[in-house]
């Protein structure tokens, strides 16, 4: 078994080799061993996109605007994540980031998992029917548990998620109720030595 | 009173840095200590009479257990080498993580010593690989089995029986990775296991010359002396693989510089000094002058260190005798303000570090706070603007700013990967190929391409807008928001310029080991000593912390 360590390393020499900075090699590096380390297909998926990178031309995304549409080429995941990434404190209030066409798609998700860490609010990415949840760097939930490489996303969308509770007022009180059975009923005697500091304010 | 910390500026030139000796810092010191109240046991012992088998060696407490597993093989005299290009060495060593089953054993028996060729798993912490010297090993053999000691002044010539040429950890080859061991707390300072693994070999050396000696001649055969197995220690041979590492992390080494500078700061806060701690510095120091004068090195370069080492010293101790004055208040910071204007900075870091020797309650708390967490540092805060970044540039890299890379002495240099051995390497850009493949290690001179490409934009643009289209420097556009939180985490030099010694930045790290005896035998490479004169694994309990002057040799 390769350790994250060599993940990291290979990713990133891998990276500057295929022409990428060494600036964004680093990160390229950072999000590889984040997808093997949460069980998702990274090196795979990185090997192939170099492979055919090789080939093929991609297309850059500058500035990333609320819906993001290629031109002439898919867009490369990894320029579309560094922006993304870079920019996410710009793009923080549009809501809903779409995309349109992004080759290798899972190359993206690491940069949206960090910006969620960065902004510090859960985002959703839908990438065509696969949906993540990504949550401050920390986890990522999933309906998308094959080993498979994701060659091509048509439809690519990044939802921020306002920071709310996940369950109603009346469930919370029901918990919190049942959390009080812990308490100690205080007599008057309790009341008078239970706690450590005086019985008025102004002692 | 309060005393600055020293400035970045000075401290982090290459000169200072590889004018470092060791300290109670360094790591093999703080790894003892952190290690004295441990079982230590010597778990299996499989050589045959020449000395070839299997051994392990193990730390424990409670449920936590460290086995160095030790493989020791026949080596033709031929294949011992060693350059990183060695395939074979006399013993090959691994330190796992618990007990090895004999499963375990059987599968590191055929990974470990291929070492980098070799496949190692998540249960093991480090990897090394040693090779006698085989002029002293035989030489010990010789006597032992004879039933005499072997000749002292050969020995300190020396100093070790074996030395290691690398020792590998943090997931390299498959080991373990850091984040799997890190909230462990006896491993809080950096490469604690790396440590372990070598101070475990150095005693398996004796017990290996000690066997092999016995089985030679049975009936007269003894044992090497403890006095003279204690001013033994472990070699090591380093070359420039060393020398990126200080520069690809750089929270990492702010954090060891930043503990050696505050505990200097605190020291020469003192108000009044006790007459124990100034008496156990001036110990320290005289005793030490041994480890000077037995220093031996054909560097004609490391003699001139020495030379002017050992004359500033004696001058400063006949500045201690002739009346200085210790009952004086804050008397290490006028101690430290005269060394400061009279001495090389050779020997004002050498008293540094003895400054440091009474100072236990200074010092410990800030040995556990040399390791970093460095992803945390990772992301760049692109919020931020262009005259921010520009603020921190001036600030921090002043001297850097106005290094001019058009000359070609100051760009002659570039790092390089060997594609051999994946080793760094470095070479002229100008009379070799491959500088199109170099390392990100030009820091100097990309930061000043970065504030001469910041000089394009407004001041009030943002980070990221300056990141679209300049991504070739987006390496240092980190280090340089890094540098403004952690103030010692740059090299303030040209690490390509023509003048560049290479071993300043091993020695640099070195020193953070503990290493002594620093031996250049090029400015690519060196070798030192480990351990010398350090308690054996059944002494800890009950050792002497100043150990390092102690030294018979």
């Amino acid at each position: 078994m390769k350790s994250l360590s060599e993940i990291d390393t290979v990713s990133k020499r891998a990276s500057r080799a295929i022409g990428f900075s060494w600036g964004v090699a680093e990160e390229v590096g950072k999000n590889i061993r984040l997808l093997e380390m949460f069980g998702l297909p990274g090196i795979k998926n990185l090997n192939n996109f170099f492979k055919v990178k090789k080939n093929s031309k991609f297309e850059n995304l500058d500035l990333i605007n609320k819906d993001n549409k290629s031109v002439n080429f898919q867009l490369c995941p990894i320029n579309v994540g560094i922006n993304f990434l870079d920019q996410i404190n710009a793009i923080e209030n549009l809501g809903e980031v779409t995309f349109q066409k992004i080759a290798y798609p899972l190359l993206f998700l690491p940069f949206v998992s960090r910006a969620s860490e960065i902004i510090g609010k859960r985002l959703s990415l839908k990438i065509n029917e696969r949906e993540f949840l990504l949550s401050f760097n920390s986890s990522i939930y999933s309906n998308f548990l094959t080993n498979e490489i994701i060659n091509l996303a048509e439809n690519v969308s990044v939802k921020f998620l306002d920071n709310s509770d996940s369950f109603n007022q009346n469930e919370w009180e029901e918990l919190y109720k049942l959390s009080k059975d812990t308490f100690v009923e205080e007599s008057d005697s309790l009341k008078q030595s239970g706690a450590g500091a005086g019985l008025t304010d102004n002692d | 009173m309060k005393v600055e910390l020293r400035d970045p500026k000075v401290i982090m030139k290459l000169s200072r840095l590889g004018s470092f000796h060791q300290s109670k810092l360094s790591f093999l010191r703080s790894f003892l200590k952190e290690f004295k109240d441990w079982k230590y046991k010597r778990d299996l012992f499989e050589l045959d009479e020449l000395g070839y088998g299997v051994a392990i060696y193990s730390f424990s407490k409670k449920n936590r257990v460290y086995s160095l597993i030790c493989f020791a093989n026949d080596l033709d005299k031929n294949e011992r080498s060693d350059r990183v290009i060695a395939t074979k060495w006399d013993a090959a060593f691994t330190l796992f993580d618990g007990v090895p089953t004999k499963n375990d054993i059987e599968r590191l028996k055929n990974e470990v010593p291929k070492q980098e060729v070799g496949r190692l798993s998540y249960k093991e912490l480090t990897l090394s690989r040693a090779n006698k010297s085989v002029r002293v090993f035989n030489h010990v053999v010789e006597r032992l089995s004879k039933g005499i000691q072997p000749d002292i002044n050969l020995l300190s010539k020396v100093g070790y029986l074996y030395r290691t040429t690398a020792v590998y950890g943090s997931g390299k080859f498959g080991l373990a990775d850091r984040f799997r061991i890190k909230n462990r707390e006896e491993i809080y300072g950096p490469f604690r296991l790396e440590m372990m693994l070598v101070y475990l070999v150095r005693q398996f050396t004796f017990d290996q010359v000690n066997h092999v000696a016995r089985n030679k001649n049975r009936k007269k055969a003894v044992n090497l002396d403890i006095e003279i197995c204690k001013n033994l220690g472990i070699g090591n041979s380093t070359g420039l693989g060393m020398a990126p590492f200080i520069v690809n992390h750089p929270t990492l080494l702010h954090n060891w510089i930043s503990a050696r500078e505050t505990a200097l700061k605190k020291i020469r806060e003192i108000k009044n000094i006790r007459i124990e701690d100034s008496d156990l510095f001036k110990e320290c120091l005289k005793k030490s002058l041994k480890n000077i004068t037995s220093w031996n090195t054909d560097s004609e370069y490391q003699q001139v260190k020495i030379k002017s080492l050992i004359k500033d010293l004696n001058i400063f101790i006949n500045y201690l005798e002739k009346g200085f004055n210790f009952s004086q208040e804050f008397a290490f910071n006028d101690i430290y303000l005269w060394i400061e204007k009279n001495s090389s900075e050779e020997c004002i870091e050498y008293v540094v570090s003895m400054m440091m020797e009474p100072y236990d309650d200074i010092v410990n708390p800030l040995a556990r706070k040399m390791s970093s967490e460095e992803d945390r540092y990772f992301n760049i805060p692109t919020r931020r603007t262009v005259e921010e970044l520009n603020k921190i540039l001036e600030n921090n890299y002043y001297r850097i700013l106005n290094i001019d890379f058009s000359n070609k002495k100051n760009n002659k240099n570039f790092w390089f990967i060997s594609k051999n051995k994946e080793e760094p390497r470095l070479a002229s850009r100008f009379e070799e190929k491959g500088s199109e493949l170099e390392q990100p290690l030009a820091i100097a001179r990309d930061i000043k391409k970065l504030h001469e490409r910041l000089s394009l934009f407004k001041n009030s643009s943002t980070i990221a807008k300056f990141l679209t289209n300049n991504q070739d420097l987006r390496h240092v556009v980190r280090r340089a928001f890094i540098i403004e939180n952690f103030p010692y985490s740059e090299i303030q030099d040209n690490t390509i310029g023509e003048s560049i010694v290479p071993i300043d930045m091993l020695r640099l790290k070195l020193s953070f080991f503990g290493a002594l005896k620093f031996d250049p035998r090029s400015d690519k490479w060196l070798r030192i000593c480990m351990f010398q004169g350090a308690p054996l694994p059944d002494q800890l309990k009950n050792y002497d912390d100043h150990w390092v002057y102690n030294s018979l040799n």
